[in-house]
């Protein structure tokens, strides 16, 4: 099965609009997003970053982020869960569109890797 | 010294009562070099604590160590429920083999440092953690060490975590992180080795 991707981001809405611009150019592949806290407010869930992970159809997942806390509680989940997941340290958005505009277009895993070295920036 | 599993809930209980009662000075804090909600997170993680350990059933040091690291991870919403609730996490599988205090708390400042990839000197809770760490080892551990700890952070230009964005803005503030570290330690002082 092709590569899923995860958002996490320290804002729901945040999440969410990234989710948006993704989908736009990569309709066919298993993205999904976690923002903000468990009440809403700006931070980071355990529990929705836990659920992003779970609920994505792929087993194997490249996860985006924002800021610090996303990323640790993005480690956390990632030292519990069965999947295989690959934590990003790409500019946000950059990464995460390259990352899904390539798997759209049935790209292998090393030649995403290859186009994703550049964007790191964190 | 040997921690038990009455002494860590006390300690606990203790920390939640300083953190709720510093609560807008700890956010005060984040406000000036973070983004303001260190006092509120760590309220809303200590509290989740309190009635986490009120419902634990299994009393070992290793279920309290690990109900705690469970509540701030799932409640705290900041960088600090990760890097605190590795720190207990850390502590809680240390905790199978010792009870010495000072084994348990390096084990926990291991776990933050692997958390948040974070080392002495880059002005965050380590800076308290590891003074302390080593006060303990030594024998040395006093409020004496949590002041000196919470002197030398200041200067310090903050290099991991929110603060590290606003560059030398940083130096000569206290880190909301240390300082919350400091109510820890001050907790184990009065609950613990008093
Ligand atoms: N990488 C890190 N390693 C160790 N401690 C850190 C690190 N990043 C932040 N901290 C500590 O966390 C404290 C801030 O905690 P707080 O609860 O305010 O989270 P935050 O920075 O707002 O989280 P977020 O990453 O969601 O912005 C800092 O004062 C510092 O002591
Ligand atoms: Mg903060």
């Amino acid at each position: 099965m092709s590569l899923g991707i995860v958002i996490a981001s320290h804002v729901d809405h945040i999440a969410e609009g990234v989710y948006r611009l993704l989908k736009e150019s990569a309709p066919d592949v298993s993205i999904t997003y976690a923002g903000g806290t468990d009440d809403g407010e700006v931070g980071s869930s355990y529990a929705l970053i836990e659920a992003a992970i779970e609920q994505n159809d792929s087993d194997t997942l490249y996860c985006f982020y924002d800021l610090g806390s996303a990323k640790m509680t993005l480690e956390m989940v990632s030292e519990m869960t069965d999947k295989d997941v690959t934590i990003i340290d790409a500019a946000f958005i950059e990464g995460a569109y390259t990352a899904c505009a390539l798997i759209q277009g049935g790209y292998k895993q090393t030649d995403i890797d290859a186009q994703l070295a550049p964007l790191k920036v964190k | 010294m040997e921690l038990t599993h009455e002494q860590a809930q006390r300690w606990l209980l203790n920390f939640h009562g300083k953190v709720t009662d510093n609560k807008a000075y700890l956010s005060d804090l984040d406000q000036a070099i973070g983004d303001g909600d260190h006092g509120s997170n760590m309220a809303r993680g200590t509290e989740a604590v309190k009635e986490k350990l009120a419902s634990v059933t299994d009393e070992s040091l290793e279920a309290v160590l690990k109900q705690t690291a469970m509540a701030l991870i799932s409640k705290v919403g900041g960088a600090s429920g990760p890097l605190y609730g590795s720190a207990f996490m850390a502590m809680a599988k240390k905790a199978k083999e010792t009870r010495d205090l000072s084994v348990l708390i390096e084990a926990g400042l291991e776990g933050i440092k692997h958390r948040g990839k974070a080392d002495v000197g880059d002005k965050t809770m380590i800076d308290m953690w590891q003074p302390v760490a080593t006060a303990l080892k030594e024998g040395t551990f006093s409020q004496a060490t949590i002041d000196q700890a919470l002197l030398d952070v200041k200067p310090l230009k903050a290099k991991k975590g929110r603060a590290s964005y606003v560059g030398d803005r940083s130096i000569g503030a206290l880190d909301p992180g240390a300082v919350s570290s400091g109510y820890l330690f001050e907790a184990l002082i009065e609950e613990v080795i008093a």
